[in-house]
Protein backbone atom coordinates (compact mmCIF):
# COMPACT_ATOMS: atom_id res chain seq x y z
CA UNK A 1 0.00 0.00 0.00
CA UNK A 2 2.53 2.82 0.76
CA UNK A 3 4.00 1.74 -2.63
CA UNK A 4 1.22 2.45 -4.43
CA UNK A 5 0.80 5.85 -2.42
CA UNK A 6 4.11 6.97 -3.16
CA UNK A 7 2.91 6.96 -6.77
CA UNK A 8 -0.68 8.07 -5.83
CA UNK A 9 -1.46 11.04 -8.35
CA UNK A 10 0.71 10.94 -10.73
CA UNK A 11 -1.03 13.58 -13.07
CA UNK A 12 -3.39 15.15 -10.98
CA UNK A 13 -5.85 16.76 -12.73
CA UNK A 14 -6.63 19.48 -10.00
CA UNK A 15 -5.71 22.40 -13.09
CA UNK A 16 -8.40 24.16 -14.25
CA UNK A 17 -10.15 21.76 -17.02
CA UNK A 18 -10.79 22.43 -20.69
CA UNK A 19 -14.31 22.56 -22.04
CA UNK A 20 -15.47 22.01 -25.37
CA UNK A 21 -18.48 24.71 -26.59
CA UNK A 22 -20.51 24.17 -29.85
CA UNK A 23 -23.70 26.25 -30.03
CA UNK A 24 -25.41 25.90 -26.68
CA UNK A 25 -23.69 22.70 -26.05
CA UNK A 26 -21.24 22.82 -23.71
CA UNK A 27 -18.92 19.64 -21.89
CA UNK A 28 -15.69 19.44 -19.82
CA UNK A 29 -13.14 17.51 -22.02
CA UNK A 30 -12.86 15.28 -18.98
CA UNK A 31 -16.70 14.42 -19.63
CA UNK A 32 -16.13 14.31 -23.22
CA UNK A 33 -13.45 11.58 -23.12
CA UNK A 34 -15.41 9.47 -20.71
CA UNK A 35 -18.37 9.02 -22.78
CA UNK A 36 -16.65 8.69 -26.19
CA UNK A 37 -14.89 6.12 -24.42
CA UNK A 38 -17.99 4.35 -23.75
CA UNK A 39 -18.91 4.64 -27.03
CA UNK A 40 -16.05 3.15 -28.31
CA UNK A 41 -16.14 0.10 -25.87
CA UNK A 42 -19.67 -0.11 -26.51
CA UNK A 43 -18.96 -0.65 -30.41
CA UNK A 44 -15.62 -3.22 -30.25
CA UNK A 45 -18.12 -4.92 -27.48
CA UNK A 46 -20.38 -5.51 -30.10
CA UNK A 47 -18.02 -6.03 -33.12
CA UNK A 48 -14.87 -7.63 -31.46
CA UNK A 49 -14.98 -11.45 -31.76
CA UNK A 50 -15.37 -13.04 -28.72
CA UNK A 51 -13.07 -16.28 -28.02
CA UNK A 52 -15.05 -19.11 -28.96
CA UNK A 53 -16.38 -21.41 -26.56
CA UNK A 54 -16.44 -25.59 -27.15
CA UNK A 55 -19.69 -26.34 -28.60
CA UNK A 56 -21.94 -29.15 -27.20
CA UNK A 57 -24.00 -30.70 -29.33
CA UNK A 58 -26.31 -32.38 -26.90
CA UNK A 59 -29.87 -30.35 -25.73
CA UNK A 60 -30.29 -29.80 -21.63
CA UNK B 1 -51.54 -31.33 12.92
CA UNK B 2 -53.64 -32.14 10.06
CA UNK B 3 -52.27 -31.91 6.59
CA UNK B 4 -54.85 -29.47 5.62
CA UNK B 5 -54.04 -26.94 8.62
CA UNK B 6 -49.71 -27.68 7.09
CA UNK B 7 -50.70 -27.24 3.52
CA UNK B 8 -52.67 -23.17 4.86
CA UNK B 9 -49.70 -22.54 6.87
CA UNK B 10 -48.01 -19.18 5.23
CA UNK B 11 -44.88 -20.94 5.84
CA UNK B 12 -45.64 -23.71 3.74
CA UNK B 13 -47.08 -21.82 1.39
CA UNK B 14 -44.40 -19.21 0.85
CA UNK B 15 -42.11 -22.73 0.50
CA UNK B 16 -43.87 -24.43 -2.53
CA UNK B 17 -44.41 -21.48 -4.41
CA UNK B 18 -40.45 -20.90 -4.11
CA UNK B 19 -39.94 -24.25 -4.43
CA UNK B 20 -37.63 -25.38 -7.95
CA UNK B 21 -37.54 -21.55 -8.93
CA UNK B 22 -33.93 -21.72 -8.58
CA UNK B 23 -32.21 -24.78 -8.24
CA UNK B 24 -28.03 -25.03 -7.44
CA UNK B 25 -27.60 -25.48 -11.32
CA UNK B 26 -29.76 -22.31 -12.27
CA UNK B 27 -27.92 -20.69 -9.40
CA UNK B 28 -24.33 -21.40 -10.48
CA UNK B 29 -24.46 -22.95 -13.81
CA UNK B 30 -22.36 -24.47 -15.65
CA UNK B 31 -23.27 -24.06 -19.40
CA UNK B 32 -24.50 -21.15 -20.79
CA UNK B 33 -26.92 -21.32 -24.16
CA UNK B 34 -24.54 -20.90 -27.20
CA UNK B 35 -26.26 -17.65 -28.05
CA UNK B 36 -24.27 -16.25 -25.44
CA UNK B 37 -21.27 -15.55 -27.39
CA UNK B 38 -20.37 -11.57 -27.51
CA UNK B 39 -18.48 -9.02 -24.71
CA UNK B 40 -21.09 -7.18 -24.68
CA UNK B 41 -22.47 -10.10 -21.97
CA UNK B 42 -19.80 -9.24 -19.55
CA UNK B 43 -20.70 -5.49 -19.06
CA UNK B 44 -23.23 -6.78 -16.30
CA UNK B 45 -20.67 -8.55 -14.13
CA UNK B 46 -18.35 -5.82 -14.42
CA UNK B 47 -20.80 -3.73 -13.16
CA UNK B 48 -21.42 -6.06 -10.15
CA UNK B 49 -17.65 -6.19 -9.65
CA UNK B 50 -17.86 -2.27 -9.53
CA UNK B 51 -20.02 -2.13 -7.09
CA UNK B 52 -18.25 -4.68 -5.01
CA UNK B 53 -15.26 -2.39 -5.33
CA UNK B 54 -17.21 0.99 -4.56
CA UNK B 55 -18.92 -0.90 -1.52
CA UNK B 56 -14.99 -1.95 -0.68
CA UNK B 57 -13.23 1.35 -0.62
CA UNK B 58 -16.51 3.13 1.44
CA UNK B 59 -16.28 0.86 3.83
CA UNK B 60 -12.21 1.69 4.27
CA UNK B 61 -13.42 5.17 3.93
CA UNK B 62 -16.25 4.38 7.01
CA UNK B 63 -13.48 2.85 9.05
CA UNK B 64 -12.46 6.18 10.16
CA UNK B 65 -15.13 8.95 9.71
CA UNK B 66 -15.72 11.45 7.03
CA UNK B 67 -13.35 13.68 7.50
CA UNK B 68 -10.33 11.45 7.51
CA UNK B 69 -9.75 11.70 4.02
CA UNK B 70 -9.50 15.46 3.85
CA UNK B 71 -5.88 15.08 6.41
CA UNK B 72 -4.35 11.68 5.83
CA UNK B 73 -2.78 10.11 2.40
CA UNK B 74 -3.70 6.85 2.55
CA UNK B 75 -7.51 8.57 3.22
CA UNK B 76 -6.88 10.23 -0.11
CA UNK B 77 -6.11 7.37 -1.91
CA UNK B 78 -8.92 5.23 -1.14
CA UNK B 79 -11.28 8.03 -1.70
CA UNK B 80 -9.63 8.17 -5.23
CA UNK B 81 -10.30 4.58 -5.68
CA UNK B 82 -13.89 4.99 -4.22
CA UNK B 83 -14.53 7.60 -6.89
CA UNK B 84 -12.59 5.72 -10.04
CA UNK B 85 -14.52 3.02 -9.44
CA UNK B 86 -17.94 4.98 -9.31
CA UNK B 87 -16.58 6.28 -12.45
CA UNK B 88 -16.09 2.76 -13.67
CA UNK B 89 -19.63 1.55 -12.33
CA UNK B 90 -21.78 4.16 -14.26
CA UNK B 91 -19.43 3.78 -17.23
CA UNK B 92 -20.12 -0.55 -17.19
CA UNK B 93 -23.77 0.19 -16.22
CA UNK B 94 -25.06 2.46 -18.77
CA UNK B 95 -22.97 0.34 -21.57
CA UNK B 96 -25.18 -2.92 -19.84
CA UNK B 97 -28.05 -0.82 -20.63
CA UNK B 98 -27.44 -0.21 -24.19
CA UNK B 99 -26.47 -4.10 -24.68
CA UNK B 100 -29.71 -5.21 -22.88
CA UNK B 101 -32.20 -2.65 -24.82
CA UNK B 102 -30.34 -3.71 -27.75
CA UNK B 103 -31.56 -7.41 -27.15
CA UNK B 104 -35.10 -6.34 -25.91
CA UNK B 105 -34.21 -8.05 -23.05
CA UNK B 106 -37.42 -8.07 -21.52
CA UNK B 107 -38.63 -10.50 -24.03
CA UNK B 108 -39.71 -13.97 -22.15
CA UNK B 109 -41.24 -12.79 -18.96
CA UNK B 110 -38.25 -10.97 -18.27
CA UNK B 111 -39.76 -7.30 -17.95
CA UNK B 112 -39.30 -7.56 -13.99
CA UNK B 113 -35.92 -8.26 -14.44
CA UNK B 114 -35.53 -4.91 -16.88
CA UNK B 115 -37.43 -2.79 -14.20
CA UNK B 116 -35.21 -3.75 -11.00
CA UNK B 117 -32.30 -2.89 -13.40
CA UNK B 118 -34.27 0.93 -14.40
CA UNK B 119 -34.34 0.95 -10.53
CA UNK B 120 -31.22 0.21 -9.69
CA UNK B 121 -29.71 2.17 -12.39
CA UNK B 122 -31.85 5.46 -10.57
CA UNK B 123 -31.14 4.84 -7.30
CA UNK B 124 -27.49 4.76 -7.95
CA UNK B 125 -27.60 8.19 -9.59
CA UNK B 126 -28.81 9.01 -6.02
CA UNK B 127 -26.49 6.95 -4.56
CA UNK B 128 -23.33 8.91 -6.62
CA UNK B 129 -25.17 12.49 -5.83
CA UNK B 130 -25.73 12.04 -2.05
CA UNK B 131 -21.82 10.90 -2.15
CA UNK B 132 -20.73 14.25 -4.12
CA UNK B 133 -22.89 15.90 -1.42
CA UNK B 134 -21.22 14.57 1.62
CA UNK B 135 -17.33 15.02 0.63
CA UNK B 136 -17.68 18.37 2.80
CA UNK B 137 -15.47 20.49 0.52
CA UNK B 138 -16.04 23.18 -1.88
CA UNK B 139 -17.54 20.60 -4.92
CA UNK B 140 -20.25 19.51 -2.55
CA UNK B 141 -21.35 23.24 -0.74
CA UNK B 142 -21.54 24.02 -4.52
CA UNK B 143 -23.52 20.79 -5.96
CA UNK B 144 -26.20 20.94 -2.34
CA UNK B 145 -26.49 25.10 -2.86
CA UNK B 146 -27.53 24.23 -6.70
CA UNK B 147 -29.51 20.68 -6.23
CA UNK B 148 -32.02 22.13 -3.20
CA UNK B 149 -33.39 24.03 -5.55
CA UNK B 150 -34.18 21.16 -8.23
CA UNK B 151 -35.28 19.00 -4.87
CA UNK B 152 -37.21 21.66 -3.17
CA UNK B 153 -39.25 22.44 -6.59
CA UNK B 154 -40.42 18.79 -6.05
CA UNK B 155 -41.76 19.32 -2.76
CA UNK B 156 -39.59 17.10 -1.67
CA UNK B 157 -36.36 19.23 -0.54
CA UNK B 158 -38.78 20.15 2.52
CA UNK B 159 -37.94 16.20 3.70
CA UNK B 160 -34.57 15.05 1.97
CA UNK B 161 -32.47 18.28 2.99
CA UNK B 162 -29.65 18.16 0.84
CA UNK B 163 -27.45 20.89 2.93
CA UNK B 164 -27.88 18.55 6.02
CA UNK B 165 -25.28 16.80 5.26
CA UNK B 166 -25.64 14.25 8.49
CA UNK B 167 -28.84 13.38 6.58
CA UNK B 168 -27.20 13.32 3.01
CA UNK B 169 -24.20 11.37 4.33
CA UNK B 170 -26.85 8.49 6.05
CA UNK B 171 -28.51 8.00 2.84
CA UNK B 172 -25.02 7.76 1.18
CA UNK B 173 -23.79 5.43 3.77
CA UNK B 174 -26.93 3.29 4.72
CA UNK B 175 -30.01 3.34 2.96
CA UNK B 176 -29.51 4.10 -0.95
CA UNK B 177 -26.35 1.51 -0.83
CA UNK B 178 -28.73 -1.41 0.66
CA UNK B 179 -31.26 -0.23 -1.99
CA UNK B 180 -28.70 -0.93 -4.62
CA UNK B 181 -26.81 -4.06 -2.93
CA UNK B 182 -31.06 -5.57 -2.61
CA UNK B 183 -32.01 -4.61 -5.97
CA UNK B 184 -28.72 -5.76 -7.84
CA UNK B 185 -29.38 -9.02 -5.89
CA UNK B 186 -32.63 -9.55 -6.98
CA UNK B 187 -31.95 -8.56 -10.30
CA UNK B 188 -29.23 -11.38 -10.74
CA UNK B 189 -31.58 -13.66 -8.96
CA UNK B 190 -34.19 -13.03 -11.78
CA UNK B 191 -31.51 -13.64 -14.16
CA UNK B 192 -30.73 -16.77 -13.32
CA UNK B 193 -34.09 -18.30 -12.83
CA UNK B 194 -34.98 -16.53 -16.28
CA UNK B 195 -31.79 -17.27 -18.01
CA UNK B 196 -30.36 -15.27 -20.57
CA UNK B 197 -33.18 -13.54 -23.25
CA UNK B 198 -32.64 -16.03 -26.50
CA UNK B 199 -32.27 -14.08 -29.95
CA UNK B 200 -35.11 -12.65 -32.12
CA UNK B 201 -36.36 -15.44 -34.10
CA UNK B 202 -36.53 -13.74 -37.35
CA UNK B 203 -40.11 -15.61 -38.46
CA UNK B 204 -43.14 -13.91 -38.09
CA UNK B 205 -44.77 -16.66 -36.59
CA UNK B 206 -43.80 -19.01 -33.72
CA UNK B 207 -44.58 -21.39 -30.67
CA UNK B 208 -44.42 -19.33 -27.63
CA UNK B 209 -42.76 -20.58 -24.59
CA UNK B 210 -44.69 -21.80 -21.57
CA UNK C 1 -47.62 -26.11 -25.61
CA UNK C 2 -50.21 -24.00 -26.52
CA UNK C 3 -50.40 -21.96 -29.71
CA UNK C 4 -51.16 -17.81 -29.52
CA UNK C 5 -50.04 -15.39 -31.55
CA UNK C 6 -46.32 -14.88 -30.86
CA UNK C 7 -45.23 -10.82 -30.14
CA UNK C 8 -41.65 -10.68 -30.79
CA UNK C 9 -41.00 -7.99 -28.91
CA UNK C 10 -42.53 -9.43 -25.66
CA UNK C 11 -41.99 -13.04 -26.45
CA UNK C 12 -38.99 -14.78 -26.39
CA UNK C 13 -38.70 -18.22 -28.52
CA UNK C 14 -37.74 -21.12 -26.40
CA UNK C 15 -34.50 -21.98 -26.62
CA UNK C 16 -33.92 -25.09 -28.37
CA UNK C 17 -30.16 -25.23 -29.15
CA UNK C 18 -27.27 -26.34 -27.63
CA UNK C 19 -24.79 -25.05 -24.54
CA UNK C 20 -21.93 -24.47 -24.45
CA UNK C 21 -19.53 -24.64 -21.15
CA UNK C 22 -19.61 -21.62 -18.64
CA UNK C 23 -17.64 -21.22 -15.17
CA UNK C 24 -19.36 -18.39 -13.81
CA UNK C 25 -16.81 -18.34 -10.41
CA UNK C 26 -13.87 -17.94 -12.79
CA UNK C 27 -15.68 -15.30 -15.00
CA UNK C 28 -16.16 -13.35 -12.23
CA UNK C 29 -12.95 -13.81 -9.84
CA UNK C 30 -11.24 -12.40 -13.54
CA UNK C 31 -13.81 -9.56 -13.54
CA UNK C 32 -13.41 -8.67 -9.95
CA UNK C 33 -9.30 -8.59 -10.55
CA UNK C 34 -9.79 -6.53 -13.84
CA UNK C 35 -11.73 -4.15 -12.40
CA UNK C 36 -9.91 -4.00 -9.11
CA UNK C 37 -6.55 -3.06 -11.16
CA UNK C 38 -8.27 -0.65 -13.44
CA UNK C 39 -9.20 1.31 -10.12
CA UNK C 40 -6.29 1.11 -8.85
CA UNK C 41 -4.34 2.42 -11.94
CA UNK C 42 -6.68 5.56 -12.04
CA UNK C 43 -6.33 6.31 -8.31
CA UNK C 44 -2.55 6.20 -8.98
CA UNK C 45 -2.53 7.99 -12.06
CA UNK C 46 -4.89 10.56 -11.47
CA UNK C 47 -5.78 10.70 -7.88
CA UNK C 48 -9.15 12.86 -7.12
CA UNK C 49 -9.79 16.09 -6.57
CA UNK C 50 -10.46 18.04 -2.64
CA UNK C 51 -11.01 21.46 -3.40
CA UNK C 52 -10.83 22.68 -0.09
CA UNK C 53 -14.56 23.64 1.43
CA UNK C 54 -14.66 27.88 1.75
CA UNK C 55 -15.84 29.11 5.51
CA UNK C 56 -17.81 32.08 5.79
CA UNK C 57 -14.23 33.45 7.10
CA UNK C 58 -12.50 32.92 4.22
CA UNK C 59 -15.25 34.80 2.17
CA UNK C 60 -15.52 37.71 4.40
CA UNK C 61 -11.68 38.41 4.58
CA UNK C 62 -11.19 37.23 1.28
CA UNK C 63 -14.45 39.98 -0.18
CA UNK C 64 -15.71 41.96 3.04
CA UNK C 65 -17.63 44.42 0.76
CA UNK C 66 -19.47 41.41 -0.93
CA UNK C 67 -19.52 39.72 2.84
CA UNK C 68 -21.47 43.41 4.02
CA UNK C 69 -23.42 43.89 1.19
CA UNK C 70 -24.70 39.82 1.36
CA UNK C 71 -25.51 40.58 5.32
CA UNK C 72 -27.83 43.59 3.83
CA UNK C 73 -29.40 41.76 1.69
CA UNK C 74 -30.12 39.00 4.20
CA UNK C 75 -31.68 42.31 6.61
CA UNK C 76 -33.24 43.88 4.56
CA UNK C 77 -35.28 40.42 2.95
CA UNK C 78 -33.58 41.03 -0.77
CA UNK C 79 -31.12 37.60 -0.68
CA UNK C 80 -32.42 35.04 -2.55
CA UNK C 81 -32.92 32.59 0.54
CA UNK C 82 -35.08 35.56 2.31
CA UNK C 83 -37.61 35.41 -0.39
CA UNK C 84 -37.17 31.66 -1.43
CA UNK C 85 -40.53 30.87 -0.64
CA UNK C 86 -41.34 27.44 0.70
CA UNK C 87 -39.51 24.87 2.55
CA UNK C 88 -37.87 27.90 3.83
CA UNK C 89 -40.45 31.11 4.17
CA UNK C 90 -43.46 32.29 3.30
CA UNK C 91 -42.89 34.50 -0.01
CA UNK C 92 -46.11 34.78 -2.15
CA UNK C 93 -45.72 33.52 -5.69
CA UNK C 94 -41.80 32.19 -5.48
CA UNK C 95 -42.90 29.00 -5.07
CA UNK C 96 -42.20 26.67 -8.60
CA UNK C 97 -45.05 24.65 -9.83
CA UNK C 98 -45.49 22.00 -12.19
CA UNK C 99 -48.83 23.27 -14.19
CA UNK C 100 -51.13 22.72 -11.66
CA UNK C 101 -49.21 20.87 -9.27
CA UNK C 102 -47.76 23.31 -6.54
CA UNK C 103 -45.80 20.46 -4.83
CA UNK C 104 -43.82 23.06 -3.29
CA UNK C 105 -46.22 25.21 -1.68
CA UNK C 106 -48.15 22.91 -0.79
CA UNK C 107 -45.75 20.88 1.18
CA UNK C 108 -45.20 24.78 3.07
CA UNK C 109 -42.44 25.70 5.25
CA UNK C 110 -40.60 22.94 6.71
CA UNK C 111 -37.04 24.50 7.36
CA UNK C 112 -37.91 27.97 8.93
CA UNK C 113 -35.14 30.53 8.01
CA UNK C 114 -35.61 33.83 8.73
CA UNK C 115 -32.72 35.59 7.12
CA UNK C 116 -32.34 38.33 9.03
CA UNK C 117 -32.97 36.90 12.12
CA UNK C 118 -30.77 33.93 11.55
CA UNK C 119 -28.31 35.03 9.81
CA UNK C 120 -27.43 38.76 11.07
CA UNK C 121 -29.53 39.47 14.83
CA UNK C 122 -29.27 36.17 16.53
CA UNK C 123 -25.17 35.71 15.94
CA UNK C 124 -25.04 39.28 16.91
CA UNK C 125 -26.84 38.45 19.54
CA UNK C 126 -24.81 35.93 20.63
CA UNK C 127 -21.50 37.68 21.40
CA UNK C 128 -20.62 39.25 24.74
CA UNK C 129 -19.82 41.52 25.98
CA UNK C 130 -20.87 44.10 23.92
CA UNK C 131 -22.28 47.30 25.29
CA UNK C 132 -23.12 49.75 22.18
CA UNK C 133 -23.80 46.63 19.81
CA UNK C 134 -26.36 45.59 22.10
CA UNK C 135 -28.12 49.33 22.61
CA UNK C 136 -28.08 49.70 18.80
CA UNK C 137 -29.96 46.16 18.75
CA UNK C 138 -32.28 47.08 21.46
CA UNK C 139 -32.92 50.39 19.39
CA UNK C 140 -33.40 48.06 16.21
CA UNK C 141 -35.98 45.48 17.75
CA UNK C 142 -37.95 48.43 19.31
CA UNK C 143 -38.28 50.34 16.13
CA UNK C 144 -41.49 49.81 13.96
CA UNK C 145 -40.74 48.47 10.30
CA UNK C 146 -41.49 51.90 8.60
CA UNK C 147 -38.72 53.08 10.28
CA UNK C 148 -36.49 50.02 10.01
CA UNK C 149 -36.85 50.16 6.22
CA UNK C 150 -36.20 53.92 5.68
CA UNK C 151 -32.69 52.78 8.19
CA UNK C 152 -32.26 49.85 5.52
CA UNK C 153 -33.00 51.83 2.36
CA UNK C 154 -30.85 54.89 3.69
CA UNK C 155 -27.74 52.44 3.65
CA UNK C 156 -28.78 50.45 0.89
CA UNK C 157 -28.50 53.55 -0.90
CA UNK C 158 -25.11 54.90 0.49
CA UNK C 159 -23.90 50.96 -0.01
CA UNK C 160 -22.42 51.43 -3.77
CA UNK C 161 -19.77 53.62 -1.91
CA UNK C 162 -19.09 51.23 0.80
CA UNK C 163 -15.08 51.07 1.65
CA UNK C 164 -13.06 48.80 4.09
CA UNK C 165 -10.97 50.30 5.74
CA UNK C 166 -8.37 49.03 8.24
CA UNK C 167 -10.74 46.12 7.97
CA UNK C 168 -13.88 48.20 9.09
CA UNK C 169 -16.72 48.49 6.65
CA UNK C 170 -16.80 52.27 6.04
CA UNK C 171 -20.19 53.95 4.78
CA UNK C 172 -21.52 57.14 4.58
CA UNK C 173 -25.21 56.68 5.28
CA UNK C 174 -27.09 59.20 7.44
CA UNK C 175 -30.06 58.04 9.00
CA UNK C 176 -29.41 54.68 8.72
CA UNK C 177 -30.53 53.87 12.39
CA UNK C 178 -28.41 50.97 13.97
CA UNK C 179 -27.90 49.18 10.58
CA UNK C 180 -23.88 50.39 10.22
CA UNK C 181 -23.21 48.81 13.55
CA UNK C 182 -25.36 46.24 12.91
CA UNK C 183 -23.24 45.04 9.77
CA UNK C 184 -19.94 45.81 10.24
CA UNK C 185 -19.72 44.07 13.79
CA UNK C 186 -21.52 41.08 11.54
CA UNK C 187 -18.28 41.76 8.99
CA UNK C 188 -15.81 41.64 12.31
CA UNK C 189 -17.55 38.40 13.31
CA UNK C 190 -17.45 36.52 10.15
CA UNK C 191 -13.77 37.07 9.90
CA UNK C 192 -12.82 36.10 13.14
CA UNK C 193 -14.44 32.82 12.00
CA UNK C 194 -16.87 32.95 15.38
CA UNK C 195 -20.19 33.86 12.38
CA UNK C 196 -19.19 30.28 11.04
CA UNK C 197 -19.63 28.64 14.67
CA UNK C 198 -22.84 30.41 15.09
CA UNK C 199 -24.39 29.37 11.99
CA UNK C 200 -23.91 26.15 12.30
CA UNK C 201 -24.75 25.49 16.31
CA UNK C 202 -28.02 26.79 16.13
CA UNK C 203 -29.10 23.54 16.53
CA UNK C 204 -27.11 22.90 20.04
CA UNK C 205 -23.54 21.50 20.26
CA UNK C 206 -23.52 18.42 18.42
CA UNK C 207 -24.23 19.34 14.44
CA UNK C 208 -24.44 17.91 11.33
CA UNK C 209 -26.61 20.37 9.83
CA UNK C 210 -25.06 22.98 7.38
CA UNK C 211 -28.45 24.36 6.02
CA UNK C 212 -27.85 27.90 7.74
CA UNK C 213 -24.13 28.91 6.77
CA UNK C 214 -24.86 27.29 3.28
CA UNK C 215 -27.65 29.42 2.51
CA UNK C 216 -25.75 32.23 3.63
CA UNK C 217 -22.74 31.60 1.23
CA UNK C 218 -25.25 30.62 -1.32
CA UNK C 219 -26.28 34.18 -1.60
CA UNK C 220 -23.28 35.61 -1.69
CA UNK C 221 -21.53 36.63 -4.83
CA UNK C 222 -18.13 34.92 -3.73
CA UNK C 223 -19.27 31.10 -4.37
CA UNK C 224 -20.91 31.96 -7.48
CA UNK C 225 -17.65 33.13 -8.90
CA UNK C 226 -15.79 30.93 -7.59
CA UNK C 227 -17.75 28.30 -9.28
CA UNK C 228 -17.97 30.08 -12.44
CA UNK C 229 -14.55 29.47 -12.25
CA UNK C 230 -14.66 25.75 -12.42
CA UNK C 231 -17.23 25.95 -14.76
CA UNK C 232 -19.74 24.68 -12.05
CA UNK C 233 -22.67 27.04 -12.67
CA UNK C 234 -25.87 25.65 -14.58
CA UNK C 235 -25.47 27.60 -17.34
CA UNK C 236 -22.57 26.02 -17.43
CA UNK C 237 -23.70 22.09 -17.72
CA UNK C 238 -22.15 22.56 -14.38
CA UNK C 239 -24.18 19.59 -12.84
CA UNK C 240 -22.22 17.12 -14.94
CA UNK C 241 -18.60 18.80 -13.93
CA UNK C 242 -16.21 18.36 -11.24
CA UNK C 243 -13.33 20.65 -10.29
CA UNK C 244 -10.28 20.97 -12.11
CA UNK C 245 -10.14 18.88 -14.90
CA UNK C 246 -11.47 15.34 -13.29
CA UNK C 247 -14.57 13.76 -15.17
CA UNK C 248 -17.87 14.75 -13.05
CA UNK C 249 -21.35 12.95 -13.34
CA UNK C 250 -21.37 12.68 -16.67
CA UNK C 251 -24.50 10.33 -16.32
CA UNK C 252 -26.26 14.14 -15.18
CA UNK C 253 -25.98 14.93 -19.00
CA UNK C 254 -29.80 14.81 -19.52
CA UNK C 255 -31.26 16.91 -16.72
CA UNK C 256 -28.19 19.87 -17.13
CA UNK C 257 -29.17 19.49 -20.72
CA UNK C 258 -32.74 21.06 -20.15
CA UNK C 259 -31.46 23.91 -18.47
CA UNK C 260 -29.80 24.97 -21.51
CA UNK C 261 -33.14 25.11 -23.59
CA UNK C 262 -36.47 26.69 -23.59
CA UNK C 263 -38.65 26.91 -21.89
CA UNK C 264 -36.80 25.20 -19.21
CA UNK C 265 -34.13 28.41 -19.03
CA UNK C 266 -36.92 30.92 -19.15
CA UNK C 267 -39.26 29.68 -16.66
CA UNK C 268 -39.33 30.46 -13.12
CA UNK C 269 -40.05 27.11 -12.60
CA UNK C 270 -37.46 25.70 -14.54
CA UNK C 271 -36.50 23.01 -11.74
CA UNK C 272 -39.61 21.74 -11.21
CA UNK C 273 -40.51 21.22 -15.24
CA UNK C 274 -36.55 19.62 -15.51
CA UNK C 275 -37.76 17.41 -12.57
CA UNK C 276 -41.08 16.77 -14.04
CA UNK C 277 -39.48 16.00 -17.31
CA UNK C 278 -36.98 13.71 -16.24
CA UNK C 279 -39.82 12.05 -14.06
CA UNK C 280 -41.88 11.19 -17.03
CA UNK C 281 -38.51 10.35 -19.09
CA UNK C 282 -37.39 7.68 -16.31
CA UNK C 283 -40.94 6.35 -15.87
CA UNK C 284 -40.58 5.90 -19.73
CA UNK C 285 -37.55 3.94 -19.56
CA UNK C 286 -38.68 2.08 -16.72
CA UNK C 287 -41.87 0.37 -18.76
CA UNK C 288 -40.21 0.05 -21.80
CA UNK C 289 -40.94 -3.39 -21.97
CA UNK C 290 -44.84 -2.41 -22.03
CA UNK C 291 -44.77 0.67 -24.30
CA UNK C 292 -45.82 -0.71 -28.01
CA UNK C 293 -43.90 1.15 -30.54
CA UNK C 294 -40.89 1.89 -27.78
CA UNK C 295 -40.65 -1.94 -27.22
CA UNK C 296 -40.08 -2.44 -30.91
CA UNK C 297 -37.45 -0.29 -31.33
CA UNK C 298 -34.51 -2.72 -30.70
CA UNK C 299 -35.94 -5.07 -33.31
CA UNK C 300 -35.89 -2.54 -35.69
CA UNK C 301 -32.51 -1.28 -34.76
CA UNK C 302 -31.27 -4.60 -35.53
CA UNK C 303 -28.06 -4.32 -33.43
CA UNK C 304 -28.86 -7.37 -32.13
CA UNK C 305 -27.64 -9.23 -35.11
CA UNK C 306 -24.07 -7.77 -34.24
CA UNK C 307 -24.88 -9.17 -30.59
CA UNK C 308 -25.77 -12.95 -31.99
CA UNK C 309 -24.25 -12.71 -35.28
CA UNK C 310 -22.23 -16.48 -34.42
CA UNK C 311 -25.95 -17.88 -33.95
CA UNK C 312 -28.03 -16.28 -36.91
CA UNK C 313 -24.59 -17.67 -38.89
CA UNK C 314 -25.00 -21.08 -37.61
CA UNK C 315 -28.84 -20.93 -38.34
CA UNK C 316 -28.11 -19.82 -42.43
CA UNK C 317 -26.27 -22.72 -42.23
CA UNK C 318 -28.64 -25.24 -41.46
Amino acid sequence: MAFLLSFAALVPLNNLGHYVQWHFLEISVANLMVIVLMIITFVVALLAPFPGRRRRKENR
Amino acid sequence: MSTSEIDRQWTTRLRRRVEGKLPPEKLLPDTQPTYVSSWIYVFGIATMCSLGVVIGTGCILALRGPQWWHGSDYGHFINSMHLWSVEIFFFCMVIHLWGKFAMAAWRGGRALTWMTGVVTFLVSIGAGFTGYVSQSNFDSQWISTQAKDGINSTGAGAYFNVLNMGQMLMWHIVLLPLGAIVLTGMHVLMVRIKGVVPPFEEEAETEVAQ
Amino acid sequence: MRKKSFRPDVDAPAWKGGYSPYDIIKEGTIALVVILVLTLIMAVVFGSPDEKAITVKTWSNADPIDFATTALSELNGTSVSAAYGAPYNNTPGASQTMGPLKLEQWVGVRIPINSAKDFVISPLKSLPDQPVLDQQLKTWSAASTATKNTWLKSYAKASTNMKIVKGQVVINATNAGPVPVMINDLTQMARSGALDQALVTGHGFYTTDYTKPLLFLADSQYLGDLAQKQHLTGEQWGMMNETGSYPGQAWLWLYTFWYQIPPFNSSSSGDALVFATMGVLSLLLLFVPFIPGLRSVPRKLKIYRLIWREHYREIEKV
